[in-house]
């Protein structure tokens, strides 16, 4: 039995004047506690993909299904991290990360507590009063994970969510957020357009062609890399080996 | 150890010229109110300007003592004072509920947004005497004037703030399942908080037109009223005091939302 389930999905956005397909036929499954990137070119509908496997909306065809439940059913167990933290500029660090209990209406002290220890975990204790802007970048994409892991998801949707940092932020962050997920053995799903990325992450790699989104062809990451963290697979042989083998495939799209 | 201390000399002189600066803006501003008020007494005591229209200083003050001494004025400062606090947080409320009316179906606001333009194209003072019919020549139709002045272009401009939050917010919320409610309470609402004072600041002012307006038209009371009543008999010394009240009055309700800002949006 998989974990997560999609079963030919197709989306098409419509406007006045155009019908777009932004996916077509994506057929894919996912093993619990496995790491997966979608990699792929801009506008091969990969945050669309991501949003409809959130339960964000709806596909126009194709069924997902998480532990053999529909995606509408199951929102709580799904988190999700964005591009940019999207920390509200009005709320405290705290009322931040507590933002996902609250809208559940599941704020008991024990849930708290845990919110606090991973605050901690992530090296922010002592910034709960604070407001976002009094943070660095990196600070804040801690805060989002924190926010993103406190309602306890068992599938975490990351929408290139390293993008707007710099480069040695970025690095660290990859690390902490590998390591964060491999501990508490979560599934995770992760967006991006870096080759490096994906392979230093990920078990298992999507590359998708654009227009319309589809499964171009999928990679497994080498055991050698998967056992190490992301900066040290960055180092490995092997990391080179897959980086020039997904570099092929993406020239071949073009 | 030099450089520390070269620093903190230099931090002092910046903070020297900082308050020198202040001193000299303050001066000016004192010197403006100083010649203004100055020469507008001369003037009209030499006669370079009309005392008769123009009035002067001394007797706009020597008024503004005789009125206080016997109470009138204060009087009339609460019926126009009370009438503009509520008729622009009635303007301000109503106008924001019907941005989340408009926010929470969008509809019902693409029904409603040619009845928007046209309302708020329209001068709502021309309203006046229909509203004095319906409402009857009291406060409560003077009251009606002050909000109905703000109401609609309220409704427009937080509307437009509503539809203007960055909607990763929104996502943000619906990732854990919040219900538009929700969604509205804890993003949309606190992300236009900034565009709802300023349309505060801009009601303060609106307020002020409609209940005057209201005034001139209706009332026994009121600033509104000492205007039009000096204006009837020619006494714009009484004119000129009521103006003068009004713009101290205007001046600290704007103050009073300037404040409210600094309390509401501790963040920024």
């Amino acid at each position: 039995m998989s974990f997560l389930k999609l079963e030919h999905i197709h989306h098409t956005y419509f406007t006045k004047t155009s019908a777009t397909t932004a996916l077509s036929d994506i057929s894919l499954e996912v093993k619990e506690g496995e790491f997966i990137s979608f990699l792929g070119p801009s506008g091969c509908g990969k945050t669309t993909l991501l949003s409809i496997i959130a339960g964000l909306f709806q596909p126009t065809e194709g069924t997902i299904l998480l532990e053999n439940q529909s995606v509408n059913k199951s929102k709580k167990k799904i988190g999700y991290m964005l591009q940019q933290d999207y920390l509200f500029p009005w709320k405290t660090i705290e009322e931040n990360i507590l933002l996902g209990l609250k809208i559940f209406g599941n704020e008991d002290s024990a849930k708290k507590e845990y919110a606090y220890s991973l605050l901690e975990e992530m090296g922010l204790k002592g910034y709960e009063k604070q407001y976002p802007k009094q943070l660095s970048g990196g600070m804040r994409q801690r805060v989002a994970l924190v926010r993103t892991l406190v309602t306890e998801p068992k599938l975490l949707m990351l929408d290139e969510p390293f993008s707007a940092l710099d480069y040695q932020t970025k690095l660290r962050l990859e690390d902490l957020v590998s390591e964060t997920l491999k501990s508490f053995g979560k599934t995770a799903i992760l967006v991006t357009h870096d080759i490096g990325e994906a392979i230093a992450m990920s078990d298992r790699i999507y590359l998708f062609s654009a227009r319309p989104g589809q499964i171009h062809k999928s990679f497994k990451v080498p055991k050698e890399l998967r056992e190490l963290s992301p900066f040290q697979a960055r180092n490995h042989e092997n990391y080179t080996h897959l980086f020039q083998e997904i570099w092929k495939e993406l020239e071949s799209l073009e | 150890m030099n450089n520390k201390q070269s620093t903190e000399l230099l931090h002092k002189n910046y903070i020297k010229k900082l308050t020198y600066e202040k001193r000299w803006v303050r001066f000016y501003q004192f010197v403006i109110f100083f010649v203004f008020f100055l020469g507008w007494e001369i003037a009209s005591k030499k006669q370079w300007i009309d005392p008769l229209i123009f009035s002067a200083p001394s007797k706009v003050w020597n008024l503004f003592i005789r009125k206080i001494q016997d109470g009138t004025l204060m009087v009339d400062l609460g019926y126009t004072l009370s009438e503009t606090v509520l008729g622009f947080i009635l303007g301000t409320l109503l106008g924001t509920i019907l941005a989340a009316i408009l926010w929470w179906s969008p509809f019902l606001s693409k029904v409603l947004d040619p009845y928007l333009v046209i309302l708020n194209a329209m001068p709502k003072v021309a309203l006046g005497p229909i509203l004095i019919v319906a409402l009857g020549p009291s406060m409560t139709s003077i009251i009606a004037m002050g909000a109905i002045i703000s109401v609609i272009i309220t409704t427009i401009v937080v509307y437009t703030a509503f539809k203007e939050v960055d909607p990763n917010y929104i996502k943000v919320l619906q990732t854990f399942g919040a219900t538009r409610s929700q969604c509205f309470k804890e993003a949309i609402l606190p992300a236009c908080f900034p565009t709802i004072i300023s349309t505060l600041k801009v009601n303060v002012g609106l307020s002020w037109v409609g209940v005057i307006v209201g005034e001139f038209l209706v009332s026994s009371k009121g600033l509104g009223y000492m205007i039009i009543y000096g204006f009837q008999v020619f006494n714009f010394t009484l004119v000129l005091l009521s103006l003068l009240v009004i713009a101290i009055f205007a001046t600290i309700m704007y103050q009073l939302v300037e404040l409210l800002e600094r309390k509401l949006i501790k963040s920024n």
